[in-house]
């Protein structure tokens, strides 16, 4: 149990852009241990003689020929963007 | 104490696909901000990505180009990060198993040649574009660019010196238009540079810690930005005192890096498997037809020219830097043009011309016939070498054949002797002064006269023969 510190949790809020009460940060990291430990049941099976695979199905190869299709028109594409200005979505200033 | 300078550099390359890498909408540059945009290429939630064919087959080109084993295997991860370029908080990009792996370019630089290698090549899609609005103090964006298929490609840490940091990108740059897989047009961020640089004391093998630069936007400004930061990293060094590991910027105004920001551990993007995507395997006879598409790289046609042609060495490089010129060149010599004579041409009043007006030479009007049936009426004496030059920035505004032009405008050379030894006779007989100046052993006002011939005839009259006849006209007065 609680193989996760509360630095791993610190660390992958703050990747995540999501700040926590020192409560909620202690409540996390026993939950994720937990989850962890969840997932630490796979581990008992014998995987010995199976390939490594990052998807379920044998699929190859799923490829589209390069042919331009109509986008969006501008007004859409803009609809959900909580600003806009000048065509263009308006976010907090990034500067560097 | 001496040090060493470690410098490797990552190259981004926009693909020249039609459209973008996992959906249908045009990478065309320039376009109104949000105009080539769609749910896939905005990040709208339940969509899924399919890869682009051409984007592959760009990829395998640029990597069996650059000397790259090339994966069977192949698959594409998420890279993990918030910005506002990126709609959807991640990048499709490769992490460890890229297109292309352990690779290698040849440059030649201050007169040395040297093997830089290239680490590994792999496929990744583009973020959107940033502007900053003063008047609402915010950020704009446009997300036409997202989605444009790119190749990373990561060279070794094998090179030493600004200068070869400048060579291995002419080279890169050559190479990858010669394949016609990117534009490299650095003005429209086709091509990207970023450079990690640091110092070791001679003779150590560790390396020194290393800082970034970015916007490095001209080769120029990487060979700059690096000559900075190596004289900078050396004094801090040479002071006592520490290189930490850094981003820093170029500022062209003030010639100098400034620091972004410290870099605090290593990046941590949390790269896992796309799983929308499947994986790619890329089997011999796909590499096959792929290498059938490569056409004769920069340094063959280089080692053809001094060959086949007896063009200097030096000649040969400028001539093959970009494949549009090599192919003038070459159509030039099929139609008949002298190589020599058409390489003197395009490195000195092309080049020039170019570079004056600020233009590429696909944007010239003059054709390699053009060029070459102006070479033949030089070589055969219908026009002087000065008449020549007229005809050639006729041809270079208004296109056109060099025997067309030279004959509507009256530009026939005079050669008859007759002819123009009437017009000498005159011009002598009234340049008495000249004449005196001349036996008195004012050499210039040989010159004179023949300047004076040479405007009565507009420019027509042939060097040679004019020379001649002043020569025997002082003579006999």
């Amino acid at each position: 149990m609680s193989k996760i510190t509360k630095e791993q949790v610190e660390h992958v809020a703050d990747l995540a852009r999501l700040s926590f009460t020192e409560a909620e940060i202690e409540e996390f990291t026993n939950q994720m241990s937990k989850v962890i430990d969840y997932a630490e049941v796979l581990n008992e099976l014998d995987t010995e003689n199976v390939e490594p695979t990052t998807h379920v199905m044998d699929v190859r190869n799923v490829l589209r020929e390069d042919n331009v299709k109509p986008s969006l028109q501008r007004e859409e594409a803009l609809k959900n963007a909580p600003k806009q200005k000048d065509g263009q979505f308006e976010v907090p200033s990034v500067l560097d | 104490m001496k040090f060493e300078t470690i410098i490797g550099l990552e190259v981004h390359s926009e693909l020249k696909t039609n459209s973008k890498i996992f959906c249908g909408c045009s990478t065309a540059f320039g376009a109104p901000p949000n105009t080539h945009t769609c749910p896939i290429c905005l990040g709208h939630p339940g969509v899924l990505p399919v890869l682009n064919q051409r984007a592959v087959d760009y990829a395998i080109k640029a990597a069996v180009a650059l000397n790259c084993e090339i994966a069977e295997e192949t698959k594409f991860d998420r890279k993990n990060y918030f910005y506002p370029d990126n709609p959807k908080a991640y990048q499709i990009s490769q992490f460890d198993k890229p297109v292309g792996e352990n690779g290698w370019i040849e440059i030649e630089v201050d007169g040395y040649k040297k093997r830089i290698g290239i680490t590994r090549i792999h496929l990744e899609e583009d973020a959107g574009k940033l502007t900053h609005d003063d008047y609402d103090d915010a950020s704009l964006v446009d997300f036409n660019r997202v989605g444009t298929p790119l190749i990373e490609i990561v060279s070794e840490p094998d090179i030493r010196t600004p200068n070869e940091a400048y060579a291995y990108l002419e080279k890169l740059k050559a190479i990858l238009q010669y394949t016609e897989v990117s534009d490299c047009k650095m003005e429209e961020g086709s091509l990207r540079c970023d450079a990690n640089i640091s110092l070791r004391p001679a003779g150590q093998e560790e390396f020194g810690t290393k800082a970034e630069l970015k916007n490095l936007n001209s080769f120029t400004n990487v060979q700059k930005g690096l000559a900075f930061e190596e004289k900078r990293q050396a004094e801090v060094l040479l002071s006592g005192g520490e290189i930490l590991q850094e981003t820093r910027r170029w500022n062209e105004e003030k010639k100098e890096t400034i620091l972004m920001r410290i870099k605090e551990g290593s990046d941590d993007y949390r790269y896992f498997p796309e799983p929308d995507l499947v994986n790619l395997y890329i089997d011999h006879e796909w590499i096959e037809r792929v290498r059938e598409g490569i056409p004769e790289l920069p340094d063959a046609r280089k080692q053809r020219y001094i060959n086949d042609w007896n063009i200097p060495a030096y000649d040969a490089g400028v001539l093959t830097q970009t494949k549009a010129m090599a192919d003038f060149f070459e159509e030039s010599v099929e139609v008949g043009a002298d190589a020599k004579q058409a390489a003197n041409w395009l490195m000195g009043e092309v080049n020039a011309y170019l570079n004056s007006e600020g233009i590429e030479i696909e944007e010239i009007k003059m054709t390699p016939t053009g060029l070459a049936g102006m070479i033949k009426l030089i070589e055969d004496g219908t026009i002087s070498g000065k008449i020549a030059k007229k005809v050639f920035n006729e041809m270079m505004k208004n296109g056109g054949e060099a025997k067309q032009i030279v004959e509507d405008k009256g530009l026939v050379q005079i050669s008859d002797e007759g002819q123009l030894k009437a017009i000498v006779d005159n011009i002598l007989d009234n340049n008495q002064q000249s004449i005196d100046d001349f036996k008195n052993g004012k050499d210039k006002a040989f010159g004179f006269l023949v300047g004076q011939a040479m405007k009565e005839t507009k420019g027509k009259a042939n060097p040679q023969v004019i020379n001649k006849l002043i020569k025997e006209g002082l003579e006999s007065r």
